[in-house]
């Protein structure tokens, strides 16, 4: 595996299952009375946020501080950034506390591999702009491998507003790397034109919806809402909102939260056993203690960890290689 | 009612060829003047004053002689769209660094787009521009004026007096004239004005709030899309307008084979329609924004293979006439920023010509003697003329190395911007003098020349 996190393209298979492994014995000493290890002790983690975030931004506090690191958190409101400052400049100022990594959250797809470039920290995404959300993916691939016992071959169909959703293009991508088959669904104006060369197939009625194992619904953003995407919510609901009538007994019901209730969900299913909601936002802290442990702990100035033996991560075959010194700008 | 002047196009009192100029021994390559080998030139006046034989001129008293061995000797380039930024952003170019930039790609004579902080939109800030293009500018520089006031759509320029001031063309570039009706209303003043419209077609409905390409890319990167049709329909849309206005227009950086096929229509139909390409739509598709490189960001986007294959298609067959750079200059800090925010626009007056020889001659894509002459024609659509080396005509002339390598911006660049697209690209070909209206504008720093 890279130095940073910024793609789920980033991660094999076997990373992903890696990460996984390791979130499973921190589940373990999540179950302690004492929940802290000492892994990050000393080390420093940046939590950079340009959007406001609840679960994401509190499950990596939580994360880095149960791995004992020191942790800043640096909110857009009330920065520099609202004076104007780039991002390159708070970066290369926050990167002036030699931080052991930096997690972003930004409205622009691309922040974090900047942040990347201009720091010599480990980057986890942790959502940029429409792009991805890769430990979202995680969390989610944790959180429903331990709900079906696998992974592989699953059928999971993403249903609502694929365009503008960073977690539907990670998800697909993860699922895809684990073996599962996946299906988004939606009203055509939301389905982002090309999508199927993701891997995925397109459906724009919820008319197969039973032949899934899995339906993860996507949050309608309210700002979507305003008609010029959908005629009207009222229409969208009913076409496309998960009830149920339309959830099967057997099948799986997952969503990122925050759910808009009554429109992407109906409440009944929202509080069935079928649905995992609640097992996704648990998972949240030991997925992203499990990422910082990937990206940190195998690094040479750091102590050592719970279950550290399993050696060096093998270098991601299928990784993406970092932005090129091509994408820089020309000396003058 | 007398038409408008002709145009005359603007550049400093630079010192002409003192004497004479004669270029011996280089390779002669000029399609339209049937010369493809070994020959002398003489440059006398500003003009060429003769053509001959390898090594039969002789050189006149106080000549200077420049050895062109292995030197291709060219008909100089005319770019027809080039943003010198001149006035309000003079930190990004201005019209000595853009023109040494045009220089120094080969380009003998440019065409500068207004839309410029204020708006070329008035006599008086078109004057003041050509006053600035006659002290500082090193190639002859025409600018051309806004469409609508403002470039806001909403109502049109003073076309007649603009035209009288000197106005080269007219365009809105960077912003399409989104009503229909204005669009023909400025079509009918063209009877006044007597210039080309030279259009940035996009519709504005369907492009919204896009960066990059609308395809499989952008639904990988969750980037919101430009689709090839905000471009065809606005060209459909202009064409017809054209035709029922027996108007002239010129359609800017065509960039989607959708809009290929539209100008091949409104060609074959009649409309006096010409078109033109970038390098960057000819060479680069959005397969490379995977990268997020804000240096590939532009408007038109790069679009897929399809496309980019039928653009060069239609340059090759004359359905597209020229070749533009849409030399676009923007400070580092604002490329530096993720790509949604970053501005749209690349620079390439000094890799037009490497980049095309490189990737398309080299290779027998394209033929030289096509790429020389849709590099020369980019003047045409406007009325003015092309350069040619023939006894008589100015001498505006390209000497180049067909077999030099050389890396894009590895000793920086002479524009005042590094935004190119080209940056880092080891590149066949380098221009290493430039002759324009009679006079040396460019000369490589290696290349050695001394008067006899």
């Amino acid at each position: 595996m890279r130095s940073s996190l910024l793609s789920v393209d980033d991660l094999t298979r076997a990373d992903i299952e890696r990460i996984l492994d390791r979130a499973e014995s921190f589940a373990e000493v999540s179950g302690r009375e004492i929940k802290k290890v000492p892994t990050l002790r000393g080390r420093t983690v940046v939590n950079l946020f340009y959007e406001a975030s609840t679960r994401t931004s509190s499950s990596f506090e939580l994360a880095a501080k149960r791995l004992s690191a020191d942790l800043v958190t640096v909110k857009a409101a009330g920065s520099a950034v609202e004076k104007g400052e780039s991002l390159k400049d708070t970066v290369q100022t926050l990167s002036a506390y030699h931080p052991a990594a930096i997690v972003i959250r930004s409205p622009h797809a691309g922040a974090a591999d900047l942040v990347d470039r201009w720091s010599p920290a480990a980057v986890i995404n942790a959502g940029d702009g429409k792009r991805e959300h890769p430990t979202q993916s995680l969390l989610d691939l944790y959180a429903l491998r331990r709900r079906a016992g696998r992974l592989d071959g699953l059928r999971i169909w993403i249903v609502g507003d694929v365009l503008h959703s960073r977690v539907a293009r990670s998800n697909v991508l993860a699922f895809e790397r684990m073996g599962c088959e996946v299906t988004v669904c939606g009203p055509p104006t939301l389905i982002p034109r090309g999508v199927e060369s993701l891997g995925c197939r397109v459906a724009y009625d919820l008319d197969g919806l039973r032949d899934a194992d899995v339906v993860y619904a996507l949050r309608m953003q309210q700002e979507r809402m305003d008609g010029t995407l959908v005629p009207s919510l009222r229409e969208y609901a009913t076409r496309y909102q998960i009830d149920g009538r339309r959830l099967g007994p057997h099948q799986i019901l997952m969503h990122p939260g925050p759910v808009n209730r009554g429109v992407e969900l109906a409440a009944e299913v929202i509080d069935s056993p079928q649905a995992l909601i609640v097992g996704q936002v648990e998972s949240g802290v030991v997925v992203r203690m499990a990422v910082l442990y990937e990206l940190l702990a195998g690094r040479p100035d750091s102590g050592p960890g719970p279950g550290a033996g399993s050696g060096r991560p093998d270098p991601g075959s299928g990784a993406r290689g970092r932005l090129e010194p091509a994408g820089e700008p020309q000396p003058a | 009612m007398s038409g408008p002047p002709p145009i005359v196009l603007d550049r400093a009192p630079l010192p002409a060829v003192p004497g004479a100029l004669l270029i011996r021994g280089g390779h002669l390559f000029d399609p339209r003047a049937g010369l493809d080998g070994p020959g002398d030139v003489l440059v006398r006046e500003g003009e060429v004053a003769e053509v001959a034989q390898d090594g039969t001129l002789e050189a006149p008293e106080g000549a200077e002689v420049l050895d062109a061995a292995g030197l291709h000797v060219m008909p100089a380039f005319v770019d027809p769209h080039v943003h010198l930024r001149t006035p309000g952003r003079e930190d990004e170019e201005d019209v000595e660094s853009g023109t040494r930039a045009a220089a120094a790609g080969g380009f003998c004579a440019i065409l500068a787009m207004p839309n410029t902080d204020p708006v070329v939109d008035t006599a008086p800030v078109l004057a003041s521009l050509r006053d600035e293009a006659r002290r500082r500018a090193r190639v002859p520089c025409g600018f051309l004026a806004a469409i609508t006031r403002g470039q806001r759509g909403d109502q049109l320029t003073e076309m007649a007096e603009l035209a009288d001031a000197g106005a080269a063309a007219f365009s809105d570039d960077g912003l399409p004239v989104r009503s229909a009706g204005r669009m023909r209303q400025a079509l009918q003043y063209q009877r006044l004005a007597g210039r080309t419209l030279a259009l940035h077609e996009e519709d504005p409905s369907l492009s919204g709030d896009g960066v990059m390409h609308e395809g499989e890319i952008s639904a990988l990167l969750g980037l919101a899309g430009i689709p090839s049709v905000s471009e065809s329909t606005m060209i459909a849309r202009d064409a017809a307008l054209a035709g029922w206005e027996d108007a002239r227009i010129h359609a800017q950086h065509v960039s989607a084979l959708e809009s290929v096929r539209a100008i091949e229509e409104a060609k074959a139909a009649g409309v006096a329609l010409s078109a033109e390409a970038t390098p960057h739509h000819l060479l680069l598709t959005d397969e490379r924004v995977r990268s997020l490189d804000t240096n590939l960001k532009m408007n038109p986007p790069l679009r897929t293979e399809a496309d980019r294959a039928a653009v060069l298609d239609a340059l090759r067959t004359g359905t597209i006439d020229c070749v533009a750079t849409d030399h676009a200059p923007h400070a580092r800090e604002e490329k530096e920023q993720p790509f949604e925010l970053a501005p749209m626009g690349v620079t390439g007056l000094e890799t037009a010509f490497a980049a095309l020889h490189s990737e398309l001659v080299v290779p027998g894509v394209l033929g030289l003697a096509v790429l020389v002459e849709r590099m020369t024609s980019g003047g045409e659509p406007f009325g003015l003329p092309i350069p040619t080396i023939r006894p008589g005509a100015p001498a505006n002339l390209c000497l180049a190395d067909l077999g030099r390598d050389w890396v894009v911006g590895e000793s920086g660049y002479e524009s005042r911007s590094s935004n190119c697209a080209f940056g880092g690209w080891r590149l066949t070909g380098r221009v290493r003098m430039t002759v324009a209206a009679g006079a040396p504008v460019y000369r490589e720093r290696t290349f050695a020349v001394g008067a006899v």
